[in-house]
């Protein structure tokens, strides 16, 4: 059985004239000690779904259809006492910013320590000792001082090594990682990225990763869902994704990283912005930056396929497969030399991703 | 911690000087000190002969020099009708104002911040919406129509606390005449309390409702509820720890108003503090009296403000006295 099964999720935005769909029929799940990662553009939803999973999406945002199961328990009819108990136990999360993650005025360990106290037994002696054991467990040194020290008093690296270090304490069966690095040193990034895949492994914890960076996420991801506007448009293994991406809007991504373009010249980039949830067009919400707009995008909603590799939500793709029969085919024209390929050797020479 | 409180004593002493100026200018100016002094029967030249005795024709700055020397030494010259010094018959006053101050504080305390922090928890809810109704009513009025209508309404008509005076005291530590020992105390001092509170109330529950609405906006708060803590501790630890940060600021800045209102206050109930002998000190232009309150005044508000800086440095860890020199 899955540890984590998310079957036609869909959250919406109640406005006072207007109910908007934030999330659109999100189908994935997740294998005990899987690391998954959710990519997009800002506002494409990732964040949103990662709260979801909790319960925490701020209002107006509410859960509308869907069912969120934890080892076949559903989540979404839980009332918020019992919610809580499976916040920061069994799914624990991981923010953005560490700079603004840890409460200024209250110690590490105050914070660590309570975390501990609201789901445990354990007496504060016990909590505390529990405490600096995954205080050393994600390389902090001298974990006893910095216990009692307050986050201003540590480096951004250092308070993200905290914040893991929290997400572990009740040795959670996911943590849900939402842009992990995003707001540290890039020398940070790389460290932080390999602990939590290291940590993740040791304690065969699960791993939803959030992020907007296709580099970081190549490094930690087993598997990656694409996500545009609120829908999932490609999920499959991070390899087939980065190498021979399907969807056009995957593909523009891979084609927006820097180092996807000539020394010199302009950056690549998807023309336009993504729509807006009131504005969200007929059909793929995507037709409107697609270069292989067909009619029948601004009609209808592709379903999501599943072509023995990736599950893939564009008609261009449907229609290649039908026709598929002898010859294999290829997106990648005009893209340059293998994508994926070429990403990853970068980032391994630069190991900065 | 040492460098701070230097520091503070500095600016403590210009403040006391600047107070000291205009309670010298007070006392010069506001009338004539002689016309004040004597009947009607002096004639001019014994007039001109008491100016010059008072170095009244000196000039401006030795007169304010011999002023600022005398009150050094805590002589700020001798009220006209009581015939006493001045500083003495406001010290005699000063338990009476404290007494009622910190009951009114205690009361501001004790219900501003549950109420502020209800209003910004749900702020969309009946009770929110009500408390909200009432603190702008209580910004709006002001604090004699309240103190009046508290009278009428305790007193007067269901007569459960008395509207004047302070009742029966007692002098502990051979100085300090206070109400708090008696029953008949604590019931004098109901109304007078409960109205300066209301005065200043209405300020604190909606400046705890915006400052802790934000705070509760903030990513470490919603880590909190990430982390499975229960409401009450994110409500009443995280939260409201970072939401009285600004809010001592403001109360130690706010002190000034309460004193201002302490004379309100004091007049209506007849409450016998320095508020209420400050105003009986205007009306009768008892000019060394005016400007003996308006020193020890200044030096409460001084003393305040440094121990609210001190309160400040020990509440929030970011902030290290020593090492700022704050």
């Amino acid at each position: 059985m899955d540890l984590l099964d998310v079957r036609n999720l869909n959250v919406n935005f109640q406005l006072k004239r207007e109910d908007l769909a934030a999330l659109i029929d999100i189908n994935f799940s997740l294998k005990h000690g899987e690391r998954i990662a959710f990519v997009g553009e800002s506002g494409a939803g990732k964040s949103i779904l990662g709260f979801s999973i909790v319960n925490l999406i701020s209002r107006p945002g509410y859960i509308k259809s869907g069912s969120i199961k934890l080892n076949g328990n559903e989540l979404s009819h839980l009332s918020n006492r019992q919610m809580r108990h499976i916040r920061g136990k069994r799914i624990a999360m991981i923010f953005q910013d560490p700079m603004m993650t840890l409460n200024p005025v209250l110690t590490v360990g105050e914070q660590m320590v309570e975390a501990i106290r609201s789901h445990t037994d354990l007496r504060k002696k016990e909590a505390k000792n529990l405490a600096i054991a995954k205080l050393a467990q994600v390389q902090i040194a001298s974990p006893e001082n910095r216990f009692n020290q307050y986050p201003h008093e540590l480096s951004g690296g250092m308070r993200q090594r905290v914040i893991i270090a929290i997400a572990l304490l009740l040795k959670p069966d996911i943590i849900i990682a939402d842009e992990p690095t995003t707001a540290l040193d890039v020398t940070i990034q790389a460290e932080i990225l390999e602990l939590l895949k290291h940590i993740c492994d040791d304690n065969n914890v699960a791993l939803i990763l959030i992020s907007h960076d296709l580099g970081v996420v190549s490094r930690v991801a087993e598997r990656t869902i694409v996500m545009y506007a609120g829908r999932i448009v490609e999920q499959g293994p991070t390899l087939e994704i980065i190498n021979d991406p399907q969807h056009p809007y995957t593909q523009g991504l891979l084609n927006a990283l820097p180092q996807m373009s000539l020394p010199g010249h302009r950056l690549n980039q998807i023309e336009g912005a993504m729509p807006s949830l009131n504005d969200r067009p007929k059909g793929c919400a995507f037709h409107t930056r697609c270069p292989y707009v067909m009619d029948k995008c601004k009609q209808k909603q592709p379903d999501s396929l599943y072509n023995g590799v990736s599950h893939v939500a564009c008609f261009m793709v449907e229609d290649m497969m039908k026709e598929i029969s002898d010859e294999s085919y290829d997106f990648d024209e005009g893209d340059g030399p293998d994508n994926g390929a070429y990403l990853l050797s970068i980032s391994q020479q630069k190991g900065d991703v | 911690m040492f460098r701070f409180l230097i520091r503070r004593f500095i600016q403590a002493l210009i403040v006391m000087i600047v107070i000291s100026i205009i309670s010298f200018l007070v006392q010069g100016r506001l009338g004539d000190p002689v016309h004040q002094m004597v009947g009607q029967s002096v004639t001019l030249e014994e007039r001109k002969q008491i100016r010059d005795e008072l170095g009244l024709n000196d000039s401006l700055f030795d007169q304010y020099i011999r002023f600022a020397k005398k009150a050094v030494r805590g002589d700020l010259g001798v009220s006209y009708y009581y015939k006493e010094p001045a500083l003495d018959v406001i010290l005699r006053k000063l338990p009476a104002t404290l007494e009622l101050s910190f009951s009114a504080i205690v009361l501001i305390i004790i219900i501003a911040i549950p109420c502020g922090v209800i209003a910004a928890i749900k702020p969309k809810s009946i009770l929110a919406r009500t408390l909200m109704f009432f603190s702008t009513i209580g910004l709006s009025v002001p604090i004699f129509i309240i103190a009046i209508f508290l009278v009428y309404f305790f007193s007067v008509e269901w007569q459960i606390a008395p509207s004047f005076g302070r009742g029966e005291t007692e002098v502990i530590f051979s100085f300090w005449e206070t109400g708090f020992t008696t029953w008949d105390g604590i019931k004098h001092l109901f109304l007078p309390s409960l109205s300066l509170a209301l005065a200043l109330m209405p300020l604190f529950v909606r400046l705890i409702r915006s400052e802790m609405m934000e705070v509760l906006q903030s990513e470490y708060i919603k880590f909190a509820w990430a982390k499975g803590l229960s409401p009450m501790r994110i409500y009443f630890i995280h939260a409201l720890k970072n939401t009285l940060l600004p809010i001592i600021t403001v109360a130690g800045i706010q002190t000034g108003t309460l004193v201002a209102y302490t004379i309100l206050t004091e007049t209506i109930f007849q409450w016998p503090g320095m508020g209420f002998l400050f105003w009986d000190a205007i009306s009768r232009v008892d000019t060394p009296l005016i400007s003996a309150y308006l020193m020890v005044v200044g030096a409460m508000f001084v003393i305040t403000n440094t121990l609210v800086d001190l309160i400040y440095g020990l509440v929030n860890p970011t902030v290290r006295l020593s090492s700022h020199g704050l």
